[in-house]
């Protein structure tokens, strides 16, 4: 059951997978001094992916066809047998129109922080329906990683902010 | 099937802790490149992080591919377990 | 320090349905008073207890889920 929820931070709107690829594009055309930043909360994002896709193999990977249907996967297991998609929790699969890059650097930080804080609070979803401990602390630890980089983002935004050649506070 | 012995796992997650505060201080340095002792914390994992993944890979093969670890002979860069194996 | 959750009472009706939850809440993590990270920040003990928590920095930790969920704080 946990599983199916999982799969919204696979292939959701606000999911890992959405979230590398939208900072790994957006890295092209954003200014020099923040290029450094997209890169590599996009490599973290990439690897968040494979820790999302770890817990679902983890799950499902000995479940018999019975438990798949009985788990709420199985529309999941007649299109996919075991195997991993990038889809939500609902089976939509995903999409590039959940990700934006508007060359914008502002519009496009200001869209990063917004999909950092709605990926925390798809965790929280996820864990307040989830019952497993062991997960729950990888998934509280995904969340904490979501206020960062939402942090990171706020910070890239002063720093464009800032005029240029201005001396920095400390 | 081989089983992984406990050192393979304890050794593993000593790596991930220091990667981890490595990570987060990268991040937290692209924000902030003037902060020296950040730096100088930074390097200091970075040089732990890098001895630890030597003890590693001579115990337990490459964890890394494309030339950023060393085979064995056979071939062993792609052994298993893979990270969502273990 | 700011609270890491606040909490509402939304308008209940004699005619709502179900029986309703009077003290709503959400989450509002450190990160959002702190609009520009200074610099030396107390961390967490070792790199284990980092990782545990998701951060070096304990003043950036955000607890979750709520302790007192469902509980109006004072």
């Amino acid at each position: 059951m946990l599983a199916r929820f999982l799969i919204e931070q696979y292939g959701g709107a606000d999911g890992e997978l959405a979230a590398a690829l939208r900072y790994m594009n957006q890295r092209y055309t954003i200014p020099d001094k923040v290029i450094g930043l997209l890169n590599d909360i996009a490599m973290e994002e990439f690897s968040h992916l494979e820790m999302i896709a770890t817990m679902i193999y983890k799950l499902t990977k000995d479940a018999t066809p019975e438990q798949m249907k009985a788990a709420g996967l199985g529309d999941h297991y007649a299109n996919h047998d075991h195997a991993l998609f990038y889809h939500n929790a609902s089976g939509v699969p995903w999409t590039a129109s959940y990700i934006q890059a508007k060359g914008d650097p502002i519009a496009d930080l200001y869209e990063d922080i917004a999909a950092e804080e709605k990926a925390r609070a798809t965790y929280q979803w996820i864990i307040d329906m989830s019952d497993d401990p062991d997960l729950n602390d990888g998934l509280r630890f995904l969340r904490e990683r979501e206020v960062i980089h939402s942090l990171r983002f706020r910070e890239a935004v002063e720093i464009l902010k800032e005029d240029q050649g201005k001396k920095k506070i400390f | 099937m081989k089983k992984m012995p406990p050192e393979y796992y304890q050794l593993l997650e000593e790596i991930q802790a220091i990667d981890f505060v490595i990570v987060d201080l990268n991040l937290y340095l692209n924000t902030h490149p003037h902060d020296v002792d950040a730096i100088q914390q930074f390097n200091e994992a970075s040089h732990h992080s890098m001895l630890l993944k030597i003890e590693f890979e001579k115990q337990f093969g490459p964890l890394m591919n494309f030339g950023k670890s060393f085979s064995n002979y056979p071939w062993d860069v792609d052994d298993s377990p893979w990270p969502w194996q273990v | 320090m700011h609270s890491q959750f606040k909490y509402w009472r939304p308008y209940v009706s004699p005619y709502d349905p179900c029986k309703p939850i009077r003290v709503k809440s959400y989450s509002t993590p450190p990160h959002l008073y702190m609009n520009f990270q200074p610099p030396g920040l107390p961390q967490f003990q070792s790199p284990k207890q980092a990782l545990m928590h998701g951060t070096l920095w304990p003043q950036l930790y955000s607890p979750y889920p709520d302790p007192n969920k469902g509980v109006e704080k004072p």
